[in-house]
């Protein structure tokens, strides 16, 4: 196979940026391939993609696409590439026939060139009986598909998708992935950027991107073998499976750890031992299963473990026994027009619980979710948080709960300190408390080397973090946390996770939407909210043997949801 | 709830101190558009050229314009030769008035008789124009005055003119205030308009909402820092009139701000109202303009209130820039009698808390 893209020591500079985007990195895309290219937010994607795309300008070495300079011979590189940002810029008030006139346009398709190719793209993509919807009105997956049909006009050699995949359904995402795998097929060279490391999976070669360096640079196939033998799961544990992970995480011989629904899986340092059961309190009946390394294990592996500090949280005060249910939905339903955004949603969330609401972008989760924090008020049904109606509440009822929202919402002109004490003061801490308290956040999320920055300019990181302790530092009995780690890197999302986990086992309820189905797998209990419905409801475990059946018998969390979301709408079927 | 309320003021200032966009926008830039605004002012009638066609030789001609050539407003003189010049010089504003004298000036005057002297103005720069009048009649009154004298006649009746409160009819003196009054309410505005909006585009505003602040105390929270922004900034415009304008302050400084303190009162009541309608700043932005150019144009900053249709006056009235324009003046001009600052001070009362009230309302709808 010959190299289309070849590339040597790459490395771009921001201004105003102590470290670079990208740090010497030098690696060749074989044609006909589809390259994934893999790493958390923040860790050089996009700048990569962009370098090849010929819309920046490198600092240091050099990029040759098919014997071209991306900048100096922009346009011959431009005839053979098509690049799809994250965003694509789709016409929103132009219906989808529109959309493709003006790309056609601006590429110059003209006549039954563009006839034959519409007619081709449109089947492709399926878009076909959805000519005259505006683009706006798409689902996230119809979006995606007619942003790809866009970009692909004209053939290109080398197709460049940004996050394609990102507020994608599942079920889309998997449409999505055949509709790319079938353009490699023509021959057409694909790099798939994600910070899903699942997909990664699936590609023919990945490179691994962290903060800026090219950390693997291969098959999937052999980074996983980096990890063979070193992955297990401890099942059947008795009792608390967040106190068995607690324990295991501190293991010398651990080097990463997660929950899996009612599971915990290890991944072991290099010829360790496993430690013993009984010294991580798993219980009698539990035992160490082997399993199939994944992507991510061998990911968290490259960038030298998970996160295995114990949580600060952790034997932090118990919170008050005075409630059993701490969230009731009853008959939850919201319309925007003739648009039922949730319909007749039911649930209880016991105290010291972690519930998730598990759904695609626009199924309904957001929507029930800030009809539970009283965000948003009911067409009809009713929310109540530890027995009171967050609409009409008292602002002390509002007080003993936490809210982190989806994107970064603190106040990015002032600095963490600033941010720290204005939630401080708005949740009424004041003089010694006061105090004590944000001391107590700066120590526990290492923050006091941040202090005076703006927070709008830390790193993703960071902001999470402070994020989560303007969140956490009134000690609320009930937190609402809104996809709280899409686009983290795996071992702050590990970090996240093990202060929510130490806060669950003092009695914290954490109620939390996500799209990041791997994340459903830390919940207690889910409810898989599609199309504005709940099509389910029950543990990770539940959910998943709901959906086994003699071809999958060990379906994970995405095989479940589809199969249930497929199961539904049979169901529904006229 | 103080401590809420506290928190909240605390936060919006520091923000608006920290982000160099809004110290620019807020702090700066109103100042520093008073001044522009009175420099553009006192240009339209300085740099002025005069054209002379003079078609008389006698004395009493040369008299007369060396009169006008003596006069501070005319910087330079231009004589035209021909009486087909003067349109092109009109024209190409090569002069923004033309005196044409009549070969029969002076021969006239000598047989007592009254002659006649035309002055043609550039209508385009009708501001100018008036004037420029004013000037020109002034000297050509002096100069029949003095011929009387000399004549040891007494014109039939004459009239004295004493303009109060500006006894040169500066144009900036009457321009100042009313200027002032309009650039406090564009940064009342600014401020309040965009707090809201900002915060529900940024995704803070939900934050807010979720924690116990209740509506009407992230109200308070945003008006106050607006209104004490709005009070620096017009501090600043108030010091550099005084300092770089020499327009003296006649009245009392601290009923003006406390005027002040009301006016800004309505004007961040009605941004707010416009903030909480919006979801974004952009929005916010088109709304604010959409309701404070019309109001600027009916509140007597450009033409007087009093020459409008009665349903225009009504909606002036509801105006608090129509109010506070006639206090600054009052302030800057003259010593104004109590009853005149409570008369507008009032309907701006009224106004604050119609609009406070309003956009507590609407921001409670708006949140669900």
């Amino acid at each position: 196979m010959v190299a289309l893209v070849t590339i040597e020591g790459l490395t771009k500079r921001f201004p105003k940026q102590a470290e670079p985007a990208l740090r010497s990195v030098s690696t060749q895309i074989r044609s006909g391939h589809i390259v994934g290219l893999v790493g958390p937010d923040g860790s050089g994607k996009t700048t990569f993609l962009r370098l090849i795309a010929g819309l920046l300008r490198a600092d240091e070495g050099g990029i040759d696409v098919g014997g071209f300079d991306p900048v100096a011979n922009a346009k011959e590189v431009r005839a053979r590439i098509a690049y799809m940002p994250q965003r694509f810029g789709l016409y929103e008030d132009l219906s989808v026939e529109e959309n493709l006139n003006l790309y056609a346009d601006l590429r110059g398709l003209v006549g039954s060139a563009r006839k034959a190719t519409f007619e081709r793209l449109l089947d492709f993509t399926g878009l076909a009986p959805f000519t005259g919807r505006l683009a706006g009105a798409l689902s996230g997956g119809m979006k995606q598909k007619l942003g790809l049909a866009c970009a692909l006009v004209v053939t290109p050699e080398l197709l460049l998708l940004d996050e394609p995949s990102v507020g994608v359904d599942p079920i889309s995402r998997r449409e999505l992935w055949r509709m790319v795998s079938r353009l490699t097929d023509e021959g057409i060279t694909v790099v798939w950027a994600t910070a899903y490391l699942d997909e990664a999976e699936k590609c023919e070669t990945v490179l691994v991107l962290s903060e800026g360096d090219l950390i693997f640079d291969g098959r999937p196939a052999d980074l996983a073998a980096r990890v063979d033998g070193r992955v297990f799961m401890i099942e059947g544990i008795e009792g608390d499976r967040r106190y068995v992970l607690n324990k295991a995480r501190q293991h010398e011989a651990v080097m990463d750890g997660t929950i899996q629904a009612s599971d915990v899986r290890l991944l072991l340092n290099e010829n360790a031992h496993a430690p013993s059961l009984a010294s991580i309190g798993a219980g009698d009946e539990a035992r160490l299963q082997p399993v199939a390394p994944r992507f991510e294990d061998a990911f968290i592996d490259l960038i030298g473990g998970g996160f295995r500090a114990e949580s600060p949280f952790a034997g932090g005060s118990e919170r008050s026994h005075d409630i059993a249910i701490a969230v009731e939905a009853r008959g939850l339903t919201r319309m925007f027009g003739s648009f039922t955004a949730a319909s007749e949603i039911s649930f209880d969330v016991r105290r010291g619980e972690v519930f998730g609401l598990i759904g695609p972008n626009g199924a309904g989760k957001s929507t029930t979710f800030k009809m539970l924090s009283g965000l948003l008020k009911p067409t009809s049904g009713e929310a109540r948080i530890a027995g009171v109606d967050l609409r009409t509440a008292a602002s002390e009822a509002r007080a003993r709960l936490g809210y982190m929202a989806q994107k970064f919402s603190l106040y990015g002109d002032l600095s963490t300190m600033q941010n720290l004490r204005f939630f401080a003061r708005v949740y009424g801490l004041t003089g010694a408390r006061q105090r004590t308290m944000i001391a107590r956040m700066i120590e526990s999320f290492a923050l006091t080397d941040k202090l005076d920055e703006n927070s709008g300019q830390l790193p993703l990181g960071f902001k999470q973090r402070l994020s989560l302790a303007c969140a956490v530092m009134h000690e609320p009995d009930v937190l609402f946390l809104d996809e709280p780690t899409s686009g983290v890197d795996p071992r702050t999302r590990r970090e996240f996770w093990a202060h929510i986990n130490a806060m669950v086992t003092n009695g914290v309820t954490v109620i939390v939407t996500t799209h990041f189905l791997d994340e459903a797998e830390y919940c207690d209990r889910a409810a898989l909210i599609y199309r504005g419905q709940m099509i389910a409801l029950g543990t990770p475990a539940e959910l998943k043997a709901q959906a086994a059946s003699s071809t999958m018998p060990n379906p994970t969390f995405e095989d479940a949801f589809i199969a249930l979301v497929e199961e539904n709408e049979a169901v529904n079927a006229p | 709830m103080w401590q809420r309320i506290y928190a909240l003021i605390v936060k919006e200032l520091l923000a608006s101190a920290r982000d160099p966009q809004t110290r620019w926008v807020v702090l700066f830039s109103p100042p520093f558009l008073l001044l522009i605004y009175a420099f553009a002012i006192t240009q339209e009638v300085s740099d002025v050229t005069l054209a002379v066609y003079n078609q008389d030789h006698g004395n009493a001609s040369v008299e007369l314009i060396s009169r006008f050539e003596g006069a501070e407003v005319f910087d330079q003189i231009i004589h035209l030769r021909a009486g087909a010049d003067i349109a092109p010089t009109i024209d190409a504003r090569r002069a923004t008035l033309v005196m044409r004298v009549g070969e029969d000036f002076s021969r006239r005057l000598e047989r007592g008789e009254s002659a006649e002297v035309q002055l043609i103005l550039d209508g385009r720069r009708s501001n100018t124009a008036q004037i420029l009048l004013g000037y020109s009649s002034r000297i050509v009154e002096t100069y029949n005055q003095e011929r009387l004298d000399r004549l040891r006649a007494t014109a039939p009746v004459r009239l004295v003119q004493r303009t109060w409160f500006n006894p040169n009819l500066e144009p900036l003196w009457s321009a100042v205030p009313a200027l002032f009054a309009v650039l406090v309410a564009v940064v009342g505005f600014m401020v309040s308009a965009l707090s809201i909006a900002r915060e529900r585009e940024l995704g803070t505003f939900e934050q807010l909402l979720v924690s116990p602040l209740r509506p009407f105390e992230i109200l308070i929270g945003k008006s106050v820092p607006a209104l004490l922004i709005a009070l620096t900034s017009a501090s600043a415009m108030l010091v550099l009139g005084m300092l770089f304008l020499n327009v003296p302050i006649r009245g009392s400084l601290a009923l003006l701000f406390f005027g002040m303190v009301v006016y800004l009162a309505a004007i961040v009541g009605i941004g707010l109202f416009i903030s909480s309608l919006a979801k974004t700043q952009q929005q916010a932005i088109i709304g604010l303009f959409m309701y404070m150019v019309p109001a600027v144009l009916i509140s007597g900053y450009a033409t007087p209130v009093e020459n409008m249709p009665d349903w225009l006056q009504g909606l002036a009235a509801a105006t608090p820039i129509t109010h506070f324009i006639v206090i600054s003046k009052a302030v800057y001009l003259r010593e104004a009698p109590l009853w005149l600052y409570f008369s507008h001070i009032w309907p701006m009362a009224l106004i604050a808390a119609a609009s406070l009230l309003a956009a507590t309302w609407l921001f409670r709808r708006r949140t669900g």
